[in-house]
C-alpha cells in the first residue's frame, strides 16, 4: 500500500473524454466533461444539461431569456470607446478595440435596453465578457449611468447583469472614476424608490464588485459564479496558501451574507418578475 | 531599468538612485561647511556656489520627474503619513475607533478635530514606519471594516453638520481571505454611493499613493486634490506591468502609460487641483508640507461651506458623471 493517496480526481483525462468535439455540433462541458449536442446546450440556455454548470452567455442571450418574445429597444447603442490616454502595451488600445469589435460584433462591453418582462417595462443592462473581458472603461460606465437615469426617469425596475474582470486598465483613472459615476447614479435611483436588481454572473470581480454589482436592493447570482473583489490568484499570492474550495463562489457569498439568493438561469425571468410584483403590488 | 535600491544618507533622509547627483552635491556641501567651521580655510564662496548649484539641480530634477520616479517618491519611507498631518495641522484631535461591527481597522484612522477654528471630521489611510507598525497598519491596506469605519465617521460628520477631510495614501484595498469573506467589494461600493450624496462638504487629498478602489473608497469628494509627487490610478504600475506585459519589468513603461501623475490627472479633468510640495518632496521639509496642506484645506472648505447641501451634492454628482471619454456618432445603427 502506498503512503499517499490521491484524494482529488486524477488529472489524466480518460480516453473516452478525449473524443474530438467538432465546433458547432457538440458542446463539451468544462466541468463534468459531458458531451451534449450544441442545439440542446443552446436550448438549455448554455447550461450543461448534465451537471448544471452555467456557461457564459452574451447580452443577446440574456435579453432573449428576459424580454417577452425577445423584443426590446436598445438604449444608447452608438457609444464607442475613445483612447484618451493613447494607451499602448504590447498592443495599442485602439487596435484591441478594433480586434474585439470584429471578433464579438459588439461595440463595447455592455448593452443596455428597455422592454417588457412579463408585461412590465424594465431597464436591463447586460455586460459582454467577449469584449476585452467585459472590462469597464468610459463607455461601460457611461452606458450604465444612462441606463440608471433611464430607469429613474421612467420609474422602471432596473436590472444590471454583471460579467466582468473589472476596470479597463487601458483607460486607467478614467475607468476608476466610472465606479464613482455609476455608484452616484444609483444613489439617485435609490432616492426615487425604484428597485434595482443586480445579477452577478461568472465572473464578477474587481471594480465591478466594488461599485454597482454590490449595490443592488437585491444582489442575486447565478450558481457557482466567481464573485469577488481581488482575483483568486492575487489572494493566493498574498497569503501564500491555497484557497479553500468554493472560495468566492456565489454560494460562498450567499453564506457570508452578500447575495440574497442564487437563481438558475431557467428561473431568472419568473423569479425577478415575482419579486418586483411584490414590491409594486 | 532604474533599481529600487535605496541609499541611506547619514543625516537620515533616504535618496533614490535618480537623486544621486543631488546627494553628491549635498555631501560636498556638508564637507565644505565642516572645513569652514574648523576655521582653517575660508570656504564661504564655495558654500554659496554649492548651495546655488543644489537648488538649481533640485529644481531641474524634481520639476521633471517621470511617472515611475513620482511613484517612488510617493512611497518614500520618510514621507509624512495621515497621523503626521493630523498632528501638525489640527488641534483637539479626538480619534474614533471601530466600525461597530467587526473591529477597529488600523489601516484607516480618523476622528473629529479642528483646523484653525473650523471643526472637521478628518480621516485617512495610515501606513507604518517600522516593521511592527507596518504589520499593525497592514501597509495602509484597509479591510472592509476600515471602509465601514470611515463611512461611520462620515455619517457622524453629516449628522452634526461638520465637513469631511480625507487623506488618501494606500497601495490598494487589502486582498485576503477575510477581506473577501467580509465583503471588500460591498464595503467600497457602499462608500462610493454614500459619499456621493453626503450632505456635508468633502475634501479629499492624495498625500501618497492613490491605488484604485482602495483609494477611491474614501475619495469621492467635492474637491479632490493631489499633492505634487503622488500618483492616482486604477492599478499600480507593477501590477499593470505584470498583467499586460506578463512581467514585472515594465513598471516604468506602465507608469508612463497609466498617466498617473498629478499633472496628468489634472489635465484629464479627473482631479480638481495640485498642492505644490517642498523641493524634493514632502519628506524633505515636512513642516512646509503641513502648512501647504493646511492652507489648501482651509481655502477649499471656506468656499464649500458657503454652498447648501443640495447644490453641493448636485455639483459633486455632476462632476463624477462627466468623467469619461467616449465617442457617440449620430448615426443610428440598431443591431
Amino acid at each position: 500500500m502506498s503512503w499517499f493517496r490521491r484524494v482529488k480526481d486524477n488529472i489524466v483525462t480518460k480516453t473516452q473524454d478525449k473524443k474530438p468535439t467538432p465546433d458547432g455540433l457538440w458542446f463539451k462541458c468544462g466541468k463534468c466533461k459531458a458531451i451534449t449536442p450544441q442545439k440542446d446546450f443552446v436550448a438549455n440556455l448554455h447550461v450543461c444539461p448534465e451537471c448544471g454548470k452555467h456557461n457564459r452567455l452574451d447580452s443577446e442571450g440574456y435579453f432573449d431569456i428576459l424580454f417577452d418574445r425577445g423584443k426590446y429597444v436598445e438604449l444608447n447603442p452608438n457609444l464607442v470607446s475613445a483612447d484618451p490616454l493613447k494607451f499602448k502595451d504590447n498592443v495599442a488600445y485602439t487596435d484591441r478595440i478594433i480586434k474585439s469589435t470584429k471578433k464579438s460584433g459588439l461595440k463595447d462591453a455592455v448593452r443596455t435596453s428597455t422592454g417588457k418582462i412579463n408585461k412590465r417595462e424594465w431597464t436591463v443592462a447586460c455586460m459582454d465578457f467577449g469584449f476585452i473581458g467585459g472590462s469597464m472603461g468610459s463607455v461601460v460606465g457611461e452606458k450604465i449611468g444612462r441606463a440608471i437615469d433611464y430607469a429613474r426617469e421612467n420609474k422602471q425596475p432596473l436590472m444590471i447583469i454583471s460579467k466582468s474582470g473589472g476596470a479597463r486598465m487601458m483607460e486607467a483613472a478614467f475607468s476608476l472614476m466610472q465606479m464613482a459615476k455609476t455608484s452616484a447614479k444609483l444613489a439617485l435611483l435609490a432616492k426615487e424608490g425604484v428597485p434595482y436588481i443586480s445579477l452577478m454572473t461568472d465572473p464578477t470581480t474587481g471594480g465591478i464588485t466594488a461599485s454597482f454589482a454590490m449595490l443592488g436592493d437585491f444582489n442575486i447570482a447565478e450558481p457557482e459564479a466567481l464573485i469577488g473583489f481581488a482575483g483568486p490568484r492575487v489572494i493566493k499570492e498574498t497569503i501564500g496558501k491555497d484557497l479553500p474550495e468554493g472560495f468566492q463562489s456565489s454560494e460562498f457569498l450567499q453564506e457570508h451574507g452578500f447575495v440574497d439568493f442564487i437563481v438558475h438561469r431557467k428561473e431568472l425571468k419568473a423569479k425577478v418578475s415575482t419579486l418586483v410584483n411584490l414590491i409594486y403590488s | 531599468m532604474a533599481k529600487d535600491k535605496e541609499i541611506v544618507k547619514e543625516k537620515g533622509i533616504t535618496y533614490f538612485d535618480f537623486e544621486k547627483p543631488i546627494q553628491e552635491l549635498e555631501d560636498q556641501l556638508e564637507k565644505a561647511v565642516e572645513t569652514h567651521d574648523k576655521g582653517k580655510v575660508d570656504m564661504q564662496d564655495n558654500i554659496e556656489s554649492l548651495t546655488k548649484k543644489i537648488t538649481k539641480a533640485k529644481k531641474e530634477l524634481y520639476g521633471n520627474l517621470n511617472g515611475w520616479q513620482k511613484v517612488q517618491i510617493s512611497r518614500h519611507a520618510e514621507r509624512p503619513y495621515t497621523l503626521d498631518y493630523i498632528e501638525n495641522i489640527c488641534k483637539d484631535f479626538i480619534e474614533l475607533h471601530g466600525d461597530r461591527n467587526v473591529k477597529d481597522d488600523k489601516a484607516i484612522v480618523g476622528g473629529f478635530a479642528r483646523i484653525g477654528t473650523q471643526p472637521v471630521m478628518i480621516l485617512g489611510h495610515q501606513k507604518g514606519r517600522n516593521t511592527k507598525q507596518r504589520q499593525m497598519r497592514n501597509f495602509g491596506m484597509a479591510n472592509p471594516e476600515g471602509y465601514r469605519k470611515a463611512l461611520r465617521m462620515m455619517k457622524l460628520a453629516e449628522k452634526f453638520n461638520v465637513p469631511v477631510v480625507t487623506l488618501i495614501d494606500t497601495p490598494g484595498a487589502s486582498p485576503g481571505l477575510e477581506a473577501e469573506e467580509r465583503g471588500q467589494g460591498e464595503a467600497i461600493a457602499k462608500n462610493l454611493m454614500e459619499m456621493a450624496v453626503l450632505k456635508v462638504p468633502i475634501v479629499c487629498i492624495i498625500i501618497g499613493e492613490g491605488a484604485s478602489g482602495g483609494a477611491l473608497g474614501i475619495g469621492v469628494g467635492d474637491k479632490v486634490i493631489m499633492m505634487e509627487h503622488t500618483w492616482y490610478s486604477v492599478i499600480s504600475p507593477e501590477s499593470c506591468s505584470s498583467i499586460l506585459w506578463r512581467s514585472w519589468d515594465y513598471k516604468e513603461v506602465a507608469a508612463e502609460a497609466l498617466k498617473l501623475t498629478a499633472e496628468n490627472m489634472l489635465e484629464n479633468g479627473l482631479i480638481d487641483g495640485i498642492i505644490k510640495e517642498p523641493l524634493g518632496g514632502a519628506h524633505q521639509d515636512p513642516q512646509a508640507a503641513f502648512k501647504l496642506v493646511k492652507s489648501e484645506i482651509t481655502k477649499q472648505l471656506k468656499h464649500l461651506l458657503e454652498l447648501d447641501s443640495e447644490t453641493l451634492i448636485a455639483q459633486r454628482i455632476d462632476k463624477f458623471s462627466n468623467m469619461g471619454v467616449y465617442e457617440e456618432p449620430a448615426v443610428a445603427s440598431q443591431p
